[in-house]
């Protein structure tokens, strides 16, 4: 059976030429980019080389300005913490926003039991935020503003560009976690006032294993991990190289096909949400259709569960993705969920469904099928189908 | 995630629906996780002559329902009063240790309808459908994480096994 993968907000495919280029990496048996020697100066040249190409990605001036990391999780974790404690003596507040990814919600709770004081901001019914809120909560301590440019959840992209205009007008730096923006939507950091920029080589079908922060020249960051002197002395420990070439490819690939993507992407979305009334009905759209990622919609559906859904739709040989409480291991509603108004049983019912390079419209076609008669199935099964329908 | 048995209830659960002149109606809901699970008995001489469930949860909830369904049905109603979560899961040959606490419904929603028949027999104010909407999160003197069960701290405001806030007293 051909299995259809709706899932790419969790992984995505490695392009074609990315695993290539990444054997033949292996082939070339790369010494350490930090070594003196001739073969260590060809391993630094094709460092440089992949840096140079995610540069370019997210329009950076200075390649240096990249640091590559192991994920995005990662990077998050070395901009939050690294800035909040280089600048610990400046002042110990925090702007964030109530529907950011555990990385930075988590990053930030360790700083707050080690004394800093956080702000955190509700957003409206699609989980966007009010930039003059984010002016609002600036004080005389602040030291970061860390906002996410699209929501993993459900792909509403947030104002960033507005909320950097400010954060530059107060001087407070600004860290952006872009994870699941780059390489789906045009990204450039100085149009977006960015002072450092979290993102992920596998967001644009690139190895998982290589994530990049983007450090605008003199902020003053900590370190994540202490050690030796590679990443400019930005982030010890040596270089994840097969991975990082491999990400500079897709990097390449990224800026070529950008717009492209964008739009093959976009037409799949498109296509599900008009034609989703003819299968279903009583869901609730979560991404804003304005502001929102190409590749990503959420779907809250009501009276059943999502990881029942998950397990059928698996039965067809269609991959998606879950919000619900049961599905995550943790047994709790999706902060992001709630924080958009959706009540706990409607989250749920919440499926995220996001599109990648080998989707097609059969792909969508086959979907919706699958699911009118899985959300018959459970609604058969649920008591709360039954509450409603007899009113 | 789920082993065969677990699947296979989840795939064909036996025992779906209602029954229109119920004799015992249970249902409990766990607003925490969501899952809601609602049981219907038909008892004749004293004995589960008919049962049905539904359920609104994930695959481990809705498997649950339909192995103790499976048990339950046949059984005198001093003989279903012993059937506990415990069995339920046995029966099941295991749950994911994240879902036997998810899935502690089965059993509950069950003693629930037959003391909803037991009153109804002797004749009793029938109390409303209660549902079983908090997590135990004290046992004793120690605290617990309402999420995860790991023993936390009394001061502490998010779990560190799980990292759920605590915000609430516990």
């Amino acid at each position: 059976m051909k299995f259809v993968n709706l899932d790419h907000i969790s992984s995505n495919p490695i392009l074609p030429e990315v695993k290539q280029a990444m054997i033949e990496a292996i082939g070339k048996d790369y010494a350490n980019p930090s070594s003196q020697h001739t073969p260590g100066e060809q391993a630094a040249e094709a460092l440089e080389r992949a840096r140079e190409s995610v540069a370019r990605l997210i329009n950076c001036e200075l390649p240096k300005e990249v640091v590559f990391t192991s994920c995005g999780t990662e990077s998050i974790n070395h901009a939050i913490k690294g800035v909040a404690l280089a600048n610990q003596k400046k002042g110990r507040h925090i702007v964030t926003s109530n529907i950011e990814h555990n990385a930075v919600i988590r990053s930030i709770r360790r700083l707050k039991s080690m004394g800093f004081t956080v702000t955190s901001l509700s957003v409206d019914s699609y989980g966007r935020i009010n930039p003059r809120e984010v002016a609002d909560a600036i004080k005389e301590d602040t030291v970061l503003v860390s906002i996410m440019h699209s929501n993993n959840e459900t792909g509403t992209i947030q104002p960033i560009e507005e909320i950097g205009e400010i954060a530059r007008e107060k001087k407070i730096v600004f860290h952006c976690d872009a994870v699941d923006s780059v390489g789906i939507v045009p990204i450039d950091v100085n149009k977006l006032g960015v002072d450092l920029m979290s993102f992920a080589a596998n967001t644009f079908y690139g190895p998982t294993g290589v994530g990049g922060l983007y450090i605008r020249r003199g902020t003053q960051v900590w370190p994540l991990l202490d050690g030796g002197i590679q990443e400019n002395n930005k982030r010890a420990g040596t270089e994840n190289l097969i991975g990082i070439i491999g990400a500079g490819v897709a990097a390449d690939i990224a800026v070529r096909d950008l717009e492209s993507r964008s739009k093959t992407l976009g037409r799949l979305k498109q296509k599900m949400i008009d034609e989703l009334p003819g299968y279903i009905d009583e869901y609730i759209i979560n991404t804003h259709s304005d502001y929102s990622l190409p590749n990503l919609i959420s779907i809250s559906i009501k009276y059943i569960e999502g990881e029942s859904v998950v397990l059928m739709l698996d039965d067809e040989g269609l991959a998606v993705s879950t919000r619900s409480a049961c599905a995550t291991g943790s047994l709790r509603a999706s902060h992001v969920l709630l924080s958009i108004g959706r009540s706990h049983a409607d989250a749920q019912g919440t499926l995220v469904v996001s599109f990648g390079p080998e989707n097609t419209e059969a792909d969508v076609t086959t979907f919706l099928t699958a699911l009118k008669n899985v959300v018959t199935t459970l609604r058969n099964i649920s008591p709360l189908y039954k509450k409603m329908s007899q009113g | 995630m789920y082993n065969k048995t677990v699947m296979d209830h989840f795939r064909n659960p036996r025992n779906v629906g209602t029954i229109e002149d119920a004799d015992g109606v249970g249902e409990v809901g766990n607003p925490l996780c969501g899952d809601m699970m609602t049981i219907y008995l038909k008892i004749e001489d004293d004995k589960i002559e008919d049962i049905k469930f539904q359920t609104f949860g994930c695959g481990s909830a809705i498997a649950v329902s339909s192995m103790l369904t499976e048990i339950a049905k046949g059984k005198s109603v001093a003989e279903a009063k012993k059937i506990t979560n415990q069995d339920v899961a046995n029966a099941l040959e295991g749950l994911p240790k994240n879902k036997l606490h998810c899935s502690n419904l089965g059993a509950d929603a069950l003693q629930m309808a037959i003391k909803n028949y037991e009153d109804k027999k002797s004749g009793k104010a029938i109390p409303e459908l209660k549902r079983k909407d908090e997590h135990e999160h004290s046992h004793g003197d120690k605290c617990y994480c309402p999420y995860c069960d790991i023993e936390i701290l009394p001061e502490t405001t998010f779990c560190e096994a799980c990292h759920a806030d605590l915000n609430e007293q516990h």
